[in-house]
């Protein structure tokens, strides 16, 4: 109804305009279908081509590497070799480093499922004075950067022992994820139909059976979007184990970067060491889409 | 038990209202439930707010007072200085650019029936780590045209339209006619018409000769015309060939450029044949022939993309490679709801596609596109990884942000002082976002 309220007014409005629009009409025109194809295509190989270099480059041997581009491989495909990714896996500091990555990743991300969906469920049902500003107390939090918290950290680890363990990064992305954990679960988990959990009040659930029963098989999708986000974190993280971990409790992300400062000598190590750190958050990725993109819109402002 | 009927109770009452409780729970329960996220987060992230804005104010060791001194460090400070003024840069060019290239692709995928595959394309880099986009990127950037991929397509597209010149390290011989002037090279006497003129030169690698280049032929006298040969005076083996005069399996330099100059100003030019043979016209008689030095610069070897003043934009270009998928997805959820009706309107109203964008689908998309670029900027803000790891060490410095300028002071230079004061900063700089975060939900809680 409002449309067709506005529309005269409107037409009018544009048939005032149309001579002075031809240029811009021109253009548009021609931003038809082949040219958007094209540019599209031409974004897409700008996109692609970067993680084709880093592939290539990693099947490639190091004297291949200090004399030609890795494209050169079109041409002449025979100078593909995994020889550096056996080098590579045979190397006890790289693969170390990749076991502690899982060692840290996976108790991260299920801490922070677990203490966040606790809080998000308290947040979302029960009564208790100050709720909603506790709440908005660690929305607030969403925001602080992790840099404000390196060094009182590190000197609090310090004194307790925890520094260059794999417990105290664990802890760390735990207390840097719940925010967002929170945030996230306590907002789904408050959608859920009133009723269901009504009903399982009623019937005698208290009130850990109703979180484990009704609350948590009902929080599937959020909880999904949120291990997977934590995961890719803290699995890509390397600032926080940069500053905490030691020689021995390095993630794969601190083992190459120390490779980084001498790089030039050592692409047969960055290269292939890089590519096997993205398989699993490709995989990952790829393999959750859906999840991984509403758990994106969720936390925009993380 | 009890709880329960507590429970039923309690919960009639509170029905009514807005605030939901199935259960009325006692606090205790509460707060159990409450209480590991709280003492993280205290412990984790509340504490280390307060450490930071106390130690800020510490000299270095850490035991006397030093007011404001860390602060003014802040604005003092080179290192500091550089980090806040690349900061700045990186938080107006980052985000921006990101959420332009996100709404155009957003956009212009809705025309495409692979716009899916496309999206996937662009997002894919959020998945990976910022270490493994710096090792990525730091590939790319390679100065070499022959390993980095950006400097091999850029130097691909110079040589297509500049000409290369073909004689680095050309350089006059024993006994040679020629002497060097301002780079090039120009000849001891001057030239006259019918007397063919010798222009050798010898040191340029076989491999470096122009492709096109042929046997070098003495030139013929010409009356009227100065005529002449430049080549290569050079036979392999010792005292094979004689010397400043052609001898055969010499080869001419196929486009050498001469210039005939007569009292500092050029006369006549001609470019050399691919025998090295050259003809000037009547007016270079007496003229001195100079081969200028445009040909001998060295080949075009890229640009210098981590070089100083280039190094901040390129780790911007990685991060827009990063986050452009981020902002084009949110941009695309944003599109999707758009009311349809509302272009297909101005559709038939007769404007055109550019006319819809500009005055329909970008004021609508406004809200979308703040809440896209205040995450960058947020985002931005902590950027430290791909500063880390991108540049070679010589531009480390001239690239520096504040994230990376407070890891050093406080991990490197053992300065926490400082360091904690650049930590403060960085918070104040989010606590805007911060209240309008807390503001926009409390609108919501309070449904």
């Amino acid at each position: 109804m409002t449309t067709q309220v506005r529309t005269p007014p409107k037409a009018a409005h544009v048939t005032v305009v149309r001579p002075r629009r031809s240029l811009a009409a021109r253009l548009a025109e021609g931003v038809g279908g082949g040219l958007v194809r094209m540019f599209l295509i031409v974004v897409g190989l700008f996109w692609l081509v970067p993680t084709i270099g880093l592939l290539l480059s990693s099947l490639r041997s190091p004297s291949d590497m200090s004399t030609s581009g890795w494209w050169t491989v079109f041409g002449k495909p025979s100078q593909l070799t995994v020889e550096s990714y056996q080098k590579l896996l045979e190397n006890g500091d790289i693969t170390n480093s990749l076991l502690n990555t899982v060692l840290i990743t996976v108790p991260a991300t299920v801490l922070v499922v677990v203490i966040g969906s606790l809080a998000g469920y308290a947040f979302a049902w029960m009564e208790f004075p100050g709720r909603d500003w506790w709440f908005l107390a660690v929305v607030g939090l969403l925001v602080v950067p992790v840099q404000v918290a390196l060094i009182p950290i590190a000197e609090l680890f310090g004194r307790i022992g925890l520094f260059g363990t794999v417990f105290g990064v664990i802890l760390f992305h735990t207390g840097f994820g719940l925010p967002f954990a929170v945030f996230l679960l306590r907002n789904f988990f408050a959608e859920l139909p009133r009723e269901l959990l009504e009903a399982a009040r009623l019937d005698g659930a208290g009130e850990l059976r109703l979180f484990a029963r009704v609350v948590l098989p009902l929080g599937g999708p959020a909880i999904a979007s949120l291990g997977i986000f934590q995961f890719l974190w803290v699995w890509n993280d390397m600032l926080v184990a940069l500053v905490f971990t030691k020689s021995g409790t390095q993630p794969i992300t601190v083992a190459l970067q120390t490779q980084v400062r001498q790089f030039g000598n050592n692409i047969d190590v960055l290269a292939p060491g890089a590519f096997i750190s993205m398989v699993v958050p490709l995989a990952v990725f790829f393999a959750f889409q859906r999840q991984f993109v509403s758990g994106v819109m969720a936390g925009a402002v993380k | 038990m009890t709880s329960a009927t507590a429970a039923g109770a309690s919960a009639a009452p509170a029905a009514p209202k807005s605030r939901k409780s199935v259960t009325g729970t006692r606090k205790t329960v509460a707060a159990l439930f409450l209480l590991p996220a709280l003492v993280l987060l205290g412990a984790l992230v509340v504490y280390p707010i307060g450490y930071s804005v106390v130690r800020s104010f510490g000299d270095a060791s850490g035991d006397g007072f030093a007011g404001f001194d860390n602060y003014k460090a802040l604005f003092t400070d080179d290192g500091i200085r550089t980090a806040l003024k690349n900061n700045i840069i990186w938080v107006v060019f980052a985000p921006t650019v990101s959420t332009a290239l996100g709404l155009v692709f957003a956009v212009l995928t809705e025309r495409v029936r692979w716009g899916t595959a496309f999206k996937l394309v662009v997002f894919m880099p959020m998945a990976i780590s910022m270490l493994a986009a710096g090792i990525i990127f730091r590939l790319v950037y390679d100065q070499d045209p022959d390993k980095g991929v950006a400097n091999a397509v850029w130097v691909g597209i110079h040589d297509t339209f500049a000409q290369s010149s073909a004689f680095p390290k050309a350089h006059p011989g024993r006994e040679s006619p020629l002497t060097a002037q301002g780079g090039g090279f120009i000849t001891r006497t001057a030239v006259h018409t019918g007397r063919p003129v010798a222009l050798p030169l010898v040191g340029v690698a076989p491999d470096q000769m122009p492709s096109g280049a042929k046997k070098a032929v003495q030139a013929e006298p010409e009356p009227g015309r100065i005529t002449g040969t430049t080549w290569q005076d050079f036979t392999r083996g010792k005292g094979v060939g004689r010397l400043g005069a052609v001898d055969p399996s010499e080869l001419g330099y196929a486009g050498m450029r001469i210039e005939a100059v007569k009292d500092g100003r050029v006369v006549a030019s001609a470019e050399a044949a691919a025998d090295g043979t050259f003809t000037l016209p009547a007016r270079a008689d007496g003229a001195r022939l100079r081969l200028p030095a445009g040909n001998f610069k060295e080949p075009y070897n890229g640009v210098d993309w981590l070089g100083p003043s280039l190094v901040t934009p390129a780790i911007i270009g990685a991060y827009v490679w990063m986050w452009a998928g981020f902002a084009m997805v949110l941009i695309a959820a944003g599109l999707a709801g758009l009311p349809r009706e509302l272009l297909e309107a101005a559709r038939v109203d007769g404007a055109n596609e550019w006319q819809v964008f500009r005055r329909v689908t970008v004021p609508l998309l406004a809200p979308v596109l703040a809440v896209v670029t205040v995450t960058l900027m947020i985002n931005v803000l902590k950027i430290f990884d791909l500063v880390f790891i991108i540049p070679p060490g010589s531009s480390q410095d001239d690239a520096n942000v504040l994230a990376l300028e407070l890891y050093r002071k406080g991990f490197s230079e053992d300065r926490p002082g400082i360091a904690s004061a650049i930590a403060v900063f960085l918070l104040l700089l989010v606590i805007p976002v911060m209240a309008f975060n807390i503001r926009r939900l409390r609108r919501e809680v309070r449904r």
